[in-house]
Parts: structure tokens; C-alpha cells; sequence
């Protein structure tokens, strides 16, 4: 097992299976929030879903109404189990915490090192546990991710 | 990292000693605060809100739950587009059920105190800070007018925490609110635009486009632009700057308040990049605001930010020269305040029988008002022509305030020959 520390933007503890994207998204007009799909079809993970998925990127990308899609994606179950981004997203970050506040669940938002970035591959198991402290399972690897 | 520092009035209000509401905006804000790195949170002194616009019903659900909890804003708040023209419900396009909740969600920022004042150009509808003044604005057309050309300092606000800061009166202090990050970065210098071009409201957009996509987040700086230009030429640069990038203020060397000279423009440091912007830049740009050159027009839609009462002169004896075109909706997009304007001088009803329809509250990009359901809009508003295509599915062809009316008047797209030579 392998562990790392992640800044919290918005805790709490789950853990899940990693879908890692291999470009930014932005929510808004890129995830259709009834059915947790990527629809951005210029994305190269359009067509996964989402939901219950740690899903990594390397950060929130787009128009401010991405909190929205969060938070309606949060209402209608099928947000991902948490986020992690190589860069702090304030937008993602206030859909998680509204998120809280109205349904008291949000997906927790972390932040990591480029470096430990690099090491949370798609696949994985990911358990998230309290203070940012991530546990990678090394022998996992459970591939979901849609191939085009 | 830094730790955020709290008075007590702000701890207090944490607590839940103000009411369950205040309590539960300033959570938001001290979470958001601290994302952003705040040290401290600062007084504001007026808000404006765009989360009065339905997105989804966990949006009114908010909205609902603030006002259950006894939310009244404690600064004066404006409120930007709705859903729906509660002036003239009848233009809305959509189902009953997005109706009411579109409404239900206007009316739940009214029950919180915020003026309902419904429009993008609040900074023209008396709601215009003063510079220096610390605000929580969202919406990017307000965002980019505030801190350019009024001076006032918001950071980039959306959704949400906009109507945490109008609860509790606060904001983080970060990005725009601080002087140090308002220093232009990059430099944009006109050369060998003509003069007509200069002085005509069609380059503005146009401009505003390039300097956006060429900035993303970095603040931009012009020079070159005449002294002549109005406050709606420099409303629709920065409406249009904000559709490309993620530009919160620019700065234009000897027009706006930050900008005397533009030394003082970038705090006396040097600019990190210098983009020489050409007629030829500038007709690139132009064609990339359209998805189409020519054809037939079926939607002429203006007011991008908001059509002001100086936009209406303008537009009123073109107009009534020139008349649409039965076959094509002629959609102005202005607020109620503007509209008691109009029919106070007797220009609304010369209008409406020109054939033109007015809409308030809202905009045709926001909500389902167009009645065609596909074809070309032709507009000469930069936010229009960028967010048509994906918002609204219409083709876009983009002119000055002359070629929208006459080709309105043609039914298919006229060009004015001189304008960009």
C-alpha cells in the first residue's frame, strides 16, 4: 500500500475505484448530471461515468456554473465518491461545500503533489481517510475507462 | 499555507448566533476563504447576484433553505437575469414546471432584500460603486465593468458564495479585492486602425474577444484606443473580453481609473508579454465571432450586456427607417427599469411598432425565448455570438448595430462595404 498526503478543500472519508482523465474538465456543458456521464465529446474520457468513481484530473476547468452541475449531480447520486486535482479549484470546490450544507453529502476535494499525482493511476483502489491522508492499494486495478 | 483569521462578528455569525442562515453562509465563505488562501475575510459595501438564473433545482433548493433560515442581505444587492421575463411571462419558450421554478427562484432572492432589478448592466441601472469601493459582484460583464472601468474591486464571483457575501456583509480578501493583483500583465497596442473603425462600436466586441482569448487569466492593458470612446463601447469590450478568457479587469491607458499612463497601468513593472494588435488581428477575430458569413436571417438579437438608454438613440431612427422584416424576430434584451425609460420619452411604443419586441429580466442566450428554433441570429454583441452556437444552437453572424437592422430589414445578412477597411 502506498500512502500520501493531500491538502483537504472539502473533507470527509470514502474510498473507490480511480477514474483519472487525461485532461481538465469543465462540468458545465461536460458532465450531464442525471445520468454522471462525460459528454464532452472533444474529451478523451467522453462516454465514462462518474458516479461513485474517485475521479483525478488535473483540475476544474470552464465557466463558474460548474458548481452548479456538481451540486445537481451531488442531489441526483450520481457525483463521484470524491475529487483530486494537481490544482486547487475554487468552482469545484463551492459546489462540493453547498453540497454539504443542503444534502449534508459532498464528494470530498483534495489537492496533491505534481509527484503524487503521477502515482494515482486509473483503476486503482483509493481509500480516503481522515486529514487528506490517501491509501493507494497497490495490487488493485479494476479498467473501466472507456477506450475510443 | 495560510490561516484564516476571523473577527469576532464573523465568529459569531459562524456560531449560529444570527440565525441559521448566516450561519450557514458564512460557512460557505470561511471554507471558500480558505481554499483561496485568505488571511481575513473584508467588509463590502454592495452586492450583485447571479444565482437568481434557474440552472437546476438543487439551485432553488438553496435558495429556499437561505430563506427558511431568515437570510436578508445586509448590504445593497442587485440581482442579475432571471429565467423569465416576469414582465412579459408570455415570451417564455419553455415547460410550465422550469416556469415556476425559474420564478420561484427570482422570488426567493427578492425575499432575501435584493433588488430586483434583473439585469447584467446593473453598473447602468443605479447600482454603480464607486471607485475603490470593496463589492461581491458575479456575473463576468458586471465583474469586468466594476473593476475596469468603475474602479470598484471584486474578485471573480459566481454562483452561491454571492449571496454568502450579501448575507454576512463579507468577502475573502483575495485576487481583485488587493491592489498588488491588479497590476496589468500584459500589453495590447492598436496600430494602423482607421479611424472610422476606431470610432465605430462594431470593434469593441471584436477587440474584446482577442484581448480575452490571447489573456486567459492574466490582466490585460490597451493602448491606443481614442479618448472619444463611450461607456458602452468599453461595457461591450469587457463583455466580450470575459466570454474568451478569464479576464475580471482590463485596463485601457488614459480612459480607465487605474491606467493614467501605462506605466501606472502595470504598478511600474514591466509587461510580461506585448501583443501588437493589427486590422488584420482584428478581421481574424471578427470571422471567428461568426459561425457563418452570410445567409438568410432569421433572429436579430441585441442587448449583450443589457441595452442601455444612449444603445435605444441609437438604435430608434435606424430602426424606423429600416423595419424588420415580418419573417425575422427582432429581440432587444434590456431591464424594467430601462423599459419605464423608453416609455416615458414615447420611444417603447415607436419601437414596438417598428417591430421590435423587448425583452426584460432576462436574455435570449439564458433562457428559451426565440421562437425559431434553428437558423441564423445575427447580433452585434460579442457574448451573443460566442455563446448562440452552444447555448441556443443557432448559427451566428456577427455585424455592427447598422448591418443587424438592415439586414433585419432585408431578411438576409448586408454588409457596410467601408466598415473594416
Amino acid at each position: 500500500m502506498t500512502t500520501m498526503n493531500a491538502r483537504v478543500l472539502v473533507a470527509g472519508t470514502t474510498s473507490g475505484v480511480i477514474l483519472k482523465l487525461d485532461e481538465a474538465l469543465s462540468l458545465w456543458g461536460g458532465l450531464e448530471p442525471t445520468t454522471g456521464e462525460i459528454i464532452d465529446r472533444r474529451h478523451p474520457q467522453s462516454g465514462c461515468i462518474v458516479s461513485g468513481r474517485v475521479l483525478v484530473m488535473p483540475s476544474g476547468r470552464g465557466s463558474s456554473s460548474a458548481s452548479s452541475i456538481l451540486l445537481e449531480a451531488v442531489r441526483l447520486h450520481t457525483a463521484p465518491a470524491a475529487i483530486i486535482t494537481a490544482e486547487a479549484d475554487g468552482i469545484l470546490a463551492l459546489g462540493a461545500v453547498v453540497a454539504r450544507e443542503l444534502y449534508a453529502s459532498a464528494p470530498p476535494l483534495l489537492v496533491v503533489s505534481a509527484e503524487d499525482y503521477a502515482l494515482l493511476t486509473d483503476g486503482r483502489e483509493i481509500s480516503i481517510a481522515e486529514a487528506g491522508r490517501l491509501e493507494l492499494h497497490d495490487d488493485t486495478h479494476y479498467p473501466t475507462r472507456i477506450e475510443p | 499555507m495560510t490561516t484564516l483569521t476571523l473577527s469576532p462578528r464573523d465568529r459569531a455569525m459562524l456560531d449560529g448566533e444570527q440565525g441559521a442562515a448566516a450561519q450557514m453562509a458564512m460557512c460557505i465563505l470561511t471554507t471558500m476563504a480558505a481554499v483561496y488562501g485568505a488571511s481575513e475575510l473584508l467588509d463590502i459595501t454592495a452586492a450583485h447576484i447571479d444565482g437568481c438564473l434557474y440552472h437546476g433545482y438543487s439551485g432553488l433548493e438553496f435558495a429556499e433553505k437561505l430563506v427558511a433560515g431568515g437570510a436578508q442581505v445586509v448590504v445593497p444587492t442587485s440581482l442579475n437575469v432571471g429565467a423569465m421575463d416576469l414582465i412579459h411571462p408570455e415570451h417564455f419558450q419553455g415547460t410550465a414546471q422550469v416556469a415556476e421554478y425559474a420564478t420561484r427562484t427570482m422570488k426567493a432572492y427578492e425575499a432575501m432584500g435584493c433588488q430586483p432589478i434583473y439585469t447584467c448592466a446593473p453598473y447602468q441601472t443605479g447600482y454603480r460603486p464607486a471607485f475603490g469601493e470593496q463589492i461581491a459582484w458575479a456575473e463576468s460583464n458586471a465583474i469586468v465593468f466594476a473593476n475596469s472601468v468603475l474602479g470598484a474591486r471584486t474578485h471573480r464571483y459566481g454562483d452561491f458564495i454571492d449571496i454568502c457575501a450579501a448575507i454576512t456583509g463579507r468577502a475573502p480578501a483575495v485576487g481583485l479585492h488587493l491592489t498588488e493583483n491588479r497590476r496589468g500583465q500584459i500589453l495590447f497596442r492598436l496600430e494602423g486602425i482607421p479611424e472610422r473603425l476606431l470610432d465605430d462600436s462594431v470593434l469593441y466586441p471584436v477587440l474584446g474577444y482577442l484581448m480575452g482569448s490571447q489573456s486567459a487569466n492574466r490582466i490585460p492593458v490597451i493602448d491606443g484606443l481614442p479618448t472619444t470612446v463611450t461607456e458602452d463601447q468599453l461595457k461591450a469590450l469587457g463583455a466580450a473580453a470575459a466570454s474568451s478568457g478569464a479576464v475580471g479587469l482590463f485596463h485601457a491607458v488614459g480612459l480607465t481609473p487605474e491606467a493614467a499612463t501605462v506605466e501606472a497601468a502595470f504598478q511600474h513593472q514591466p509587461p510580461e508579454q506585448a501583443v501588437v494588435v493589427t486590422l488584420g488581428m482584428l478581421r481574424q477575430m471578427r470571422d471567428k465571432l461568426a459561425t457563418v458569413p452570410d445567409g438568410v436571417v432569421n433572429v436579430v438579437a441585441l442587448g449583450s450586456p443589457h441595452f442601455s438608454m444612449s444603445e435605444f438613440a441609437d438604435l430608434l431612427p435606424l430602426v424606423e427607417v429600416y423595419p424588420p422584416q415580418a419573417s425575422v424576430e427582432f429581440i432587444v434584451c434590456t431591464n424594467r427599469i430601462v423599459q419605464v425609460n423608453l416609455q416615458k420619452r414615447g420611444w417603447l411604443e415607436r419601437l414596438l411598432a417598428a417591430g421590435v419586441q423587448i425583452v426584460v429580466d432576462t436574455c435570449v442566450v439564458v433562457t428559451p425565448i426565440v421562437k425559431a428554433r434553428a437558423g441564423i441570429l445575427m447580433t452585434n454583441s460579442g457574448k451573443f455570438a460566442h455563446y448562440s452556437p452552444g447555448n441556443i444552437g443557432f448559427q451566428v453572424v456577427y455585424g455592427s448595430l447598422s448591418e443587424c437592422v438592415r439586414s433585419a430589414a432585408q431578411g438576409s445578412v448586408w454588409r457596410d462595404a467601408g466598415l473594416w477597411e
